[in-house]
Formats: C-alpha cells, sequence, structure tokens
C-alpha cells in the first residue's frame, strides 16, 4: 500500500512542476474536418523529413476558431485549417485575446458531391431547386408555404424517376452541413417563384428572414436521414441501398467512385475541374489561418508552413490532390506562398 | 382409535388422481417450462447479437492483419546519395529508378502509372536502412517493402477487375504491372506487423495502433495510480472509522450518483478544470488520466467498501481483542483479506476506463499524430480515439484497420476482464 501512495504522490508532484514549463517543440493545429486530411498528409511529410510529429486535431471550423483564438504561447494552436472563411465575429474574438497577425492561406476547393450507387440505372441530373424541394421542411405549393407533399423524386418533377426520396445527409454539428444549406438549399429556395415574388414584393426583412428560416431547415418527415459525422457510413448505407442518395465531400465520392457516381448538378458533373472552376455550384474554397506571432519561436513553424503551400503539395499533381483535394490555379498559389513567406496580415473580414 | 381406516391413510386422505389437482400440477410445470424458454431465448438472443458483432468485426477486420509487401532489388548508387547527408539524399527518385529497372519495357508515362505500387513510406524504410548502415552505399538493397493500399486491395480482391476501367481506383496498365510482379514471384501477403509497430498514418498501409497502445497505457497508469490510493483511502474512512450519521449518508448517495453520470459530463469537467483552468497540456495522457480517474473512483469506492463489509466482524473484533488499534486492524487483517475483491473491482473500473472515448474526445485526444509519444505529458491517442479517427478516414483500407483495431481492444478487454475473474477464483475466500 505504502509504495502504492508513493507512487501516486511522485507522479502528481511530477505533473504539477513539469507542466507549467511551456516550450513546446510540437506544431499543434486544430480546424475542418474537411482541411484535416489535407492537414494530415503535410504533417506526416513533415515528421518523414525529420520535423518532430505535429499534433493534428479534427475540432471543426468553429470549433477551431475558438480554440486558435484562444491567445498567443504555447499552450495555444498555432494553425487551424478551416472550410470557409474566417467570420468577423472570429477575428474580433482572437484580435480580443492578442491573436492579431494572423495569415490566411487558401488552400484549394472543396466540392460537395450528392451521388448514388452504381446499379442504379438513371443518368442523374437535378437542378438545385429540386434538390431543395426533395429536402426541405417546408416548400412553395400553389403559392403558398407547406409541409414538404413530396414523397417520389417524380413528384417533384414527371421526368425524374419514380422512386421514393432517401437521402443520407450531414448533421447540424458538421460543417458539410451549413455547406450543403448556404450552397445547395439556399440558392435552389432562392430560384422558386415563390422565392422570387417575395423578393419583388421588397420587404427585405421579410425575405432574410425566409431565406434563413425556412430555407435552411431539412425536412424531418423520413426522406432526409442524418447519417452522422461519419462519410463512410453514408457510403456504406448507399451501398446497401441503389435507390438512396447521399451528401459528402468530395473526396469520399473520389475514393469510392467504382462503387459511386455523382448526381450532376444543373447538368455539371463534380470533378476537380468543374470545382475549381466553381462551375459546379456546391464548392467552397477551404483555408488554413496561421498565427505569426508563433512563427520563429515554435521550432519548425515555419518550415511547415512552407511544405504545406510547396508546389509539392498543393500544386497540381501533388500528394494533396491525390488525396482529392482541388488545388488552386499556379498564379494564385504563387499569390499564397508569397502572403506566407512574408507573414502577410490579413485584413479584418467583413462579416 | 379403531375408525381409522385403511382408506383414510395418508395416501388416500387427498385424491392426488383427481383432475382438478392434475391441472393445477401441470399449470405449475407449464409456467417452469416458460421461464426455462424465456431465459434460454434472452441467452440466446444476447449471444446471438454478440457473434453478429464479431462476425461482422471479423469478416472485415480480418483483411488488415496481412499487408501486401513487395520484394525489390534497390540499387544504392553512390552517385545518387549523398554522403555528407545520407538522408537528405533524393530517396523517391532511387526508388523511381528501382521501378523502372523492374519494368524495362515502359515508357516515362507508363512508369508514371506503376510509381504508385510502392508505398509512401518505401523510401523511408529504404532510407532508414542505409543511414543505419552507411557501408551498404554502393551495394544492392534486397528489401520488402509494403505496396500502397489500392494495390494491397487489389491482392485481397476488394478491387473488382470487371468494373469498368474509369470507375476502378486502378487503370488497367497498373493492374496489368501488379500481375506481372505476382508472376515474378515479388508480391507477399506477410502478416502485418505494422499495425502494431508504427503509430498513426494517412497511409492505410503504414498506420498502426503503436501511438494509441502507448497513450492507452500511459493514460491507465495515471488514472489506476490516482484512483486507486483515493478510492481505497476513501472506501477504508467511509466504511471503517466515519460515524454514520446524515452528512456519510449524503457522501455515499452522492458517490453512487457518480458512477451512474454520464462520462461525457467528465469530459466537459476536465476541458473546464485540467485545461482551462490549469492549463495542462491539451491531449496529453495525464489530463485523460485524471478524467478518467474522476470516473472510476466511484466504482473502486463502491467495489472496496463491499469487500470490506464482506471481511467477517469476528477477525476485526478478534483483533481489537488482543489489543491492535483500529488503524493496525484495517491495515493488518481486513484490508489484506478484502484484496481480492478491491483488485477485481479495480480492473473492472480500468477495463471500464481503457475503452472510454467520450471525454477523451473532449480533451483532445483524438489528434492525428505520427508519433507514439514518449511522456505522459505529451498529446497521444488511445485505442478508442484511434478507432475513432480511423472510422472517418476516406480510404478503403482504414475500413478494415478500423475493425481489426476493434477486435484488438476486445481482446484487450477479454483479458482484462479474465484477469479480473481469476484473481476472484484465486485468493477468493469464504467464511
Amino acid at each position: 500500500m505504502k509504495s502504492i501512495h508513493l507512487t501516486a504522490s511522485v507522479l502528481a508532484f511530477a505533473a504539477a512542476t513539469a507542466m507549467p514549463a511551456f516550450a513546446r517543440d510540437q506544431i499543434r493545429i486544430v480546424g475542418s474536418s474537411t482541411v484535416f486530411p489535407y492537414t494530415q498528409a503535410v504533417a506526416e511529410e513533415f515528421a518523414n523529413h525529420g520535423g518532430a510529429a505535429p499534433v493534428v486535431e479534427s475540432t471543426g471550423t468553429g470549433g477551431g476558431m475558438q480554440i486558435f483564438c484562444g491567445g498567443v504561447g504555447a499552450d495555444h494552436p498555432d494553425l487551424t485549417g478551416a472550410s470557409r472563411a474566417m467570420k468577423k465575429s472570429e477575428y474580433e474574438l482572437c484580435v480580443q485575446n492578442g491573436v492579431t497577425d494572423i495569415t490566411e492561406a487558401l488552400i484549394g476547393y472543396d466540392g460537395l458531391a450528392i451521388a448514388v450507387n452504381r446499379k442504379n440505372e438513371t443518368d442523374w441530373d437535378l437542378t438545385l431547386e429540386q434538390v431543395y424541394k426533395a429536402l426541405a421542411a417546408k416548400v412553395p405549393v400553389d403559392g403558398a408555404l407547406v409541409d414538404n407533399p413530396y414523397k417520389k423524386w417524380s413528384d417533384i418533377d414527371p421526368s425524374l424517376p419514380d422512386i421514393a426520396i432517401i437521402a443520407y445527409g450531414p448533421p447540424p454539428t458538421s460543417g458539410t452541413r451549413d455547406a450543403f444549406v448556404e450552397l445547395a438549399m439556399h440558392k435552389g429556395c432562392e430560384a422558386t417563384d415563390y422565392a422570387k415574388a417575395l423578393k419583388e414584393a421588397g420587404d427585405k426583412d421579410a425575405y432574410k428572414k425566409f431565406v434563413d428560416e425556412d430555407c435552411s431547415r431539412m425536412r424531418q418527415d423520413g426522406p432526409f436521414i442524418e447519417a452522422g459525422e461519419n462519410d463512410n457510413l453514408i457510403v456504406q448505407r448507399l451501398e446497401a441501398d441503389p435507390n438512396a442518395v447521399g451528401i459528402f465531400g468530395y473526396s469520399f465520392l473520389y475514393e469510392n467512385l467504382d462503387k459511386l457516381k455523382d448526381v450532376k448538378i444543373n447538368g455539371v458533373e463534380a470533378n476537380q475541374d468543374t470545382i475549381a472552376s466553381f462551375e459546379y455550384p456546391i464548392a467552397r474554397p477551404l483555408y488554413f489561418y496561421v498565427k505569426n506571432a508563433h512563427r520563429g519561436v515554435i521550432p519548425g513553424l515555419n518550415e511547415f508552413i512552407m511544405e504545406y503551400a510547396s508546389k509539392n503539395a498543393l500544386g497540381a499533381g501533388g500528394y494533396l490532390s491525390e488525396r482529392g483535394l482541388v488545388v488552386l490555379a499556379e498564379d494564385k498559389l504563387a499569390e499564397v506562398q508569397a502572403a506566407l513567406t512574408n507573414a502577410v496580415n490579413m485584413a479584418p473580414p467583413e462579416k | 382409535m379403531t375408525d381409522i381406516s385403511p382408506d383414510t391413510g395418508t395416501g388416500n386422505r387427498f385424491d392426488w388422481t383427481a383432475p382438478a389437482y392434475r391441472e393445477r400440477v401441470r399449470k405449475r410445470r407449464r409456467g417452469e417450462t416458460w421461464l426455462r424458454i424465456a431465459g434460454l431465448v434472452s441467452i440466446s438472443l444476447a449471444i446471438g447479437f454478440l457473434l453478429l458483432m464479431l462476425v461482422s468485426l471479423a469478416t472485415t477486420g480480418y483483411k488488415a492483419f496481412t499487408q501486401t509487401h513487395v520484394t525489390l532489388a534497390v540499387k544504392l548508387d553512390p552517385e545518387q546519395i549523398r554522403s555528407d547527408n545520407i538522408a537528405g539524399s533524393n530517396w523517391r527518385q532511387i526508388m523511381q529508378a528501382t521501378l523502372a529497372e523492374m519494368f524495362p519495357d515502359l515508357d516515362t508515362a507508363g512508369l508514371r502509372e506503376v510509381r504508385g505500387i510502392l508505398s509512401d513510406g518505401a523510401q523511408f524504410m529504404v532510407r532508414d536502412r542505409v543511414v543505419a548502415d552507411p557501408s551498404l552505399i554502393g551495394t544492392t538493397l534486397n528489401i520488402t517493402v509494403p505496396v500502397s493500399d489500392p494495390f494491397d486491395q487489389l491482392n485481397k480482391g476488394g478491387i473488382d477487375r470487371n468494373t469498368p476501367e474509369a470507375n476502378r481506383r486502378l487503370n488497367d496498365a497498373q493492374i496489368a504491372a501488379f500481375d506481372k510482379l505476382v508472376e515474378q514471384g515479388l508480391i507477399s501477403t506477410p502478416f502485418n506487423w505494422a499495425l502494431f509497430r508504427n503509430a498513426d498514418s494517412r497511409f492505410p498501409e503504414l498506420a498502426g495502433l503503436k501511438g494509441a497502445f502507448i497513450g492507452s497505457i500511459y493514460l491507465l497508469l495515471v488514472c489506476f495510480a490516482i484512483a486507486l490510493p483515493v478510492g481505497i483511502g476513501a472506501a477504508i474512512y467511509l466504511e471503517e472509522f466515519a460515524p454514520k450519521n446524515r452528512f456519510s449518508d449524503l457522501i455515499e448517495i452522492n458517490i453512487n450518483n457518480l458512477a451512474a453520470v454520464p462520462s461525457v459530463v467528465f469530459g466537459l469537467l476536465a476541458l473546464a478544470v485540467f485545461l482551462n483552468y490549469f492549463g495542462l497540456m491539451r491531449g496529453s495522457p495525464l489530463v485523460g488520466g485524471l478524467t478518467l480517474a474522476l470516473m472510476s473512483l466511484p466504482t473502486i469506492i463502491i467495489a472496496t467498501r463491499a469487500s470490506l463489509k464482506a471481511v467477517p466482524p469476528s477477525i476485526r473484533e478478534a483483533a481489537l481483542g488482543i489489543g491492535a488499534s483500529r488503524q493496525q486492524v484495517v491495515f493488518h487483517h481486513v484490508l489484506p483479506l478484502a484484496m481480492p475483491g478491491i483488485m477485481t473491482g479495480t480492473i473492472i473500473a480500468m477495463a471500464q476506463a481503457i475503452g472510454e472515448t467520450a471525454p477523451l474526445l473532449l480533451i483532445g485526444m483524438n489528434a492525428f499524430i505520427t508519433a507514439a509519444p514518449s511522456t505522459p505529458f505529451e498529446s497521444a491517442t488511445t485505442l478508442p480515439t484511434q478507432i475513432f479517427i480511423w472510422a472517418d478516414s476516406p480510404e478503403r483500407g482504414f475500413v478494415s484497420r478500423t475493425s481489426a483495431a476493434i477486435l484488438v481492444l476486445l481482446a484487450i478487454l477479454v483479458m482484462l476482464n479474465g484477469a479480473a475473474i481469476w484473481l476472484r477464483r484465486r485468493f477468493e475466500r469464504r467464511w
């Protein structure tokens, strides 16, 4: 018994004395789960070339910003990944905590794919309006907003297949869901005659309220199924059910092209070219943010950032494109590299 | 007493053969049969679900216990290796030259297609061998390296050759190149040691559980070192010394309550106290161990109190009778006798802790780190959080590795629970 007591107190003492000494030799990265696989790749490459293995944590874009903006010093992370640009409120939080020197780096684009099983014989091609009508909680029918009455795709448009609407998608906590609502549902909603009429009526607040509330709510009556944060689960569900569609990041479609096929949106299929050109409508930019106050203090941080922005990683044919990242055009990449090299601080975001 | 006729003897006072009585007996027996059937059905259901889980894990997981390798003859040309900086030489190019020699009939474009056969880690394996033994430079090194995940899938039947080329992860040229290697006998499928020897990686063929193992061990050590002494101390005081009054009743209720608090609550507590207030290292096994120690404390206290209670009062009284102090009674007599029960409770609490995930996700133990931690103060992952990370990775190879990791975790749990049963059988005393 005595020896156990002793070990415990020694350990507690060691813990109490060792922790406040903060010198950290590992880079710490938080942020978006969409950017996570790319940051992972760079971290591994960096470690393979002799750097101390960085600690990469997937916290989601918003969660990452919270931690990243927590302050300057070794117990705050050096980098955060984001699947959207930093918001004004987040920038203000950063400034409030003394994180004033931040460089923003655009690393590429990500598409949200809508996919079905290859066994499904229909050549799927939806407009965003059809996507909205299939998945929203409330849709306009004959000039009035009603609970979504559509059970089959053919109810929305007779040219669509006569099968029940079943869609697996991300839950509200996911950045992918935010992006889907903003990029697909809002645009589809705004394309309806009802929305156009409301906009012409001129009541800006009413219109904004309509978009923010009625266009954003996914239906809860069965056809839209929240499949959890795990995109692999959605892929497995689609394999089992050839009539279901799934919504997830493009990299999961890219890895499973033998089993799944893409649903075209407005006649455009999701691939690296259409996502980079934003021709495919459900595409978004990916970023990472660097805390410049940590550069030169945390060992290896500068080298890590340069590895991230190198042609070898971000360029066409680089190892991040092998993982499904839609890469930047060459001149854009040069701009990003220049901004990182010179530690150019980002301008405060406008919204 | 003469009126007692033979007919009124014990046998006939009650008519055992009457239909009404028979009916009652039948009813009782029927009741018993039903109870037995219900018991059997629930047991078989439980076993059925367990088997279903094990079978589904095993059918996806078994593939991850082997890994396709290719044997290469790497020419270590002194001109290509910088003698002043061996590690900094262009190893990628050396590997590409090796492949070019293996496929002499392919042009540059064709070679680019087959480059993907080698795992990204292959060049570093060759590099590390040469760094460890520079005398290899100038010779030809025969080395067996893993192939990349798509080719591993091809070898294990995960890629259907009949799928149209455009929808396949590998094109016809790549499959032809792989088949050529198979014909030459260079492809082998040995046991996947990388699964146990490597830390995490973004490449399934290189990813392993070493970092998670070490993280879990550190975490358990911290948890054990804190929860056991504190738990036993609290239990001894409550059971042997504390006065029985309202206050001690309140404490008892709270401890029983704590045992039922969802683990994620402890995670939130740890986030607020250990990380934000004390500023301990995010994601370190130290913080994880402290959190899980809080979680296992009630279990240990309850188990310890139960085993202290089970020690017969005669032993305490005998010791007190020959003049032992209260403290001597506890430490010389009661505690040693209660130890098997305490250890069993502790092991079960530890088994619970090793499989705990939710609070660890909140304190950042689900980070991606390609190196195992060297102290409990560095960020690390644990087995369940590693499973969590792998389950969310897009590469096909991680699907089977997730199942394999779950099987490994289950094996550890079986061992821990087996140890608890063994301890109980071995040392238990009945009075």
